[in-house]
């Protein structure tokens, strides 16, 4: 089936399977192996993408439902060679770890962060309650997500253009 | 994991899905948030032959308020009703489940209408709609059909039905909706300002089914009785639960802490949960018991707050 997807800003004219997952899509026809694959249950939420803005979780969606709609993934954070602000508080407060949740832990916050600039402990722990951190260093997870608000931005600005 | 191949169509309008479903609605599954179709689809639980997505059918995703109910369109997703101040305040039992469906990111994409379609023994929202007693809008371009337990089969030409939920809902995954039709809406008694409701849910971690859910829904009339009273269960039988006996025993009465403990007792024995992971049996029926008497105080608390 033909469909054309906006990936990160470029636009993909693509030949998929109906029943090829959008995760899939991701990594295998457009080779951005950023998005990782974890539970494949809809449960650890590695995989989340931003479609149309909104996080969700690739593994449950279909490739073809994003024909004409935009993907954000977590290569879609650099803008022009420097770090967005949430990519450069994960590297400051040590919020990477093993890496593997990141993705999805900083697609969340960005989204977060853009309904919510200034969110508590208890707020940015309920909105990443759908993604897992194997190294259960949630705590780190957290603060980033915190100093990525615009309200800490002069860090997160001095980092991205470190 | 991959599903098994299927056809994939996108239509546009609501004509051209029910034409589908009128020529081959037996093969067909509708797509609305997937979030728990896809995951039986990648484990060949589930196996359409066709897969409608809806998601590109416009004015399906209302939340409006009219004559007394809450209608629910079928693209509405579980965050929008927690973000929807309407439904916060005229339906507190919807307002209450909701943020403890799945967690946030599926909140984002799975429906509420999708969810009582699918029928899921352990989802939440059958037991909020049977708590409530809503109502569900199914649409058809065939005529079909129907049959219910104890009547006679009625026939219908197409257009919109209104079915009562405990009509709708029969066993786990099976509803009485018939293979041409579509769920179009679903409509919600609201709450006046003598109402007051809960969705009590205890789970293991988010996005676990739960180990126990009550819904809870108090109406009182002017003398400050209880008018109307809805209970239902939920992870706690072969499907989602309405305690009619307990909801009976609390109309006409005044509410209060001993005749919700006896409405709690009731609901306790009609329940058969089952031992497994998430707990035995008997802790399952002990918290049946609890989280019946704390929803019915929680909606009491709502109902007489001036």
């Amino acid at each position: 089936m033909n469909i054309t997807v906006t990936v990160n800003g470029a636009t993909h004219s693509l030949d998929v399977e109906p029943r090829m997952l959008l995760v899939d899509m991701i990594r295998r026809v457009l080779r951005l192996n950023g998005t990782h694959i974890g539970c494949d249950t809809t449960s650890c939420g590695v995989c989340t993408v931003l479609l149309d803005g909104t996080p969700v979780k690739s593994c449950t969606v279909f490739g073809v439902q994003a024909d004409g709609r935009e993907i954000t993934t977590v290569e879609g954070l650099v803008h022009n060679g420097s770090l967005h602000p949430i990519q450069a508080a994960f590297k400051e407060h040590h919020g990477l770890q093993c890496g593997f949740c990141t993705p999805g832990m900083m697609l969340v916050g960005k989204a977060l962060l853009e309904e919510n600039p200034a969110p508590t402990d208890d707020e940015v722990r309920w909105a990443i309650s759908g993604n897992l951190c194997r190294c259960t260093g949630y705590m780190n997870i957290v603060k980033a997500i915190q100093a990525a608000s615009p309200a800490a931005q002069p860090v997160g600005a001095t980092e991205g253009a470190a | 994991m991959y599903p098994r191949v299927f056809d994939y169509v996108a239509p546009k309008s609501r004509e051209e899905v029910l034409g589908i479903l009128a020529q081959r609605g037996n093969e067909v599954k509708i797509l609305a948030g997937g979030q728990s179709l896809i995951p039986m689809m990648k484990l060949r639980f589930a196996n359409p032959e066709t897969l409608v997505d809806i998601n590109r059918l416009p004015g399906l995703d209302y939340i409006e308020h009219a004559d007394g109910h809450l209608r629910i369109g079928a693209l509405v997703r579980h965050n929008d009703i927690v973000r929807s101040a309407l439904v916060s305040a005229q339906n507190h039992t919807m307002a209450a489940a909701a943020p403890w469906i799945a967690d946030p990111i599926v909140r984002n994409l799975g429906t509420v209408c999708g969810s009582v379609a699918h029928h899921d023994p352990e989802g939440d929202w059958a037991s909020v709609m049977l708590a409530c007693n809503a109502e569900v809008v199914v649409a058809s371009s065939a005529s079909q059909t129907h049959f219910h337990p104890g009547a006679e089969g009625t026939v219908t030409t197409g257009g919109e039905r209104v079915v009562p939920i405990q009509s709708f809902l029969v066993d786990m995954f099976t509803t009485s909706l018939h293979p041409t039709e579509m769920v179009i809406e679903l409509r919600v008694p609201t709450h006046t300002a003598r109402g007051g409701g809960d969705y009590q849910k205890l789970e293991r971690k988010v996005g676990d089914y739960a180990t126990v859910g009550v819904a809870t829904s108090l109406e009182l009339d002017e003398a400050g009785k209880i008018a109307n009273a809805g209970i239902a269960l939920t992870s706690v039988s072969s499907s989602n639960l309405k305690v009619t006996e307990a909801e009976a025993l609390l109309v006409g009465e005044p509410p209060g802490t001993d005749v919700f403990a006896e409405a709690a007792h009731i609901a306790m024995n009609a329940c058969d949960p089952t031992s497994d992971v998430r707990g035995s049996a008997d802790y399952k029926r002990a918290v049946v018991r609890v989280f019946t008497e704390r929803g019915l105080a929680k909606a009491l608390a709502i109902a007489t707050a001036s």
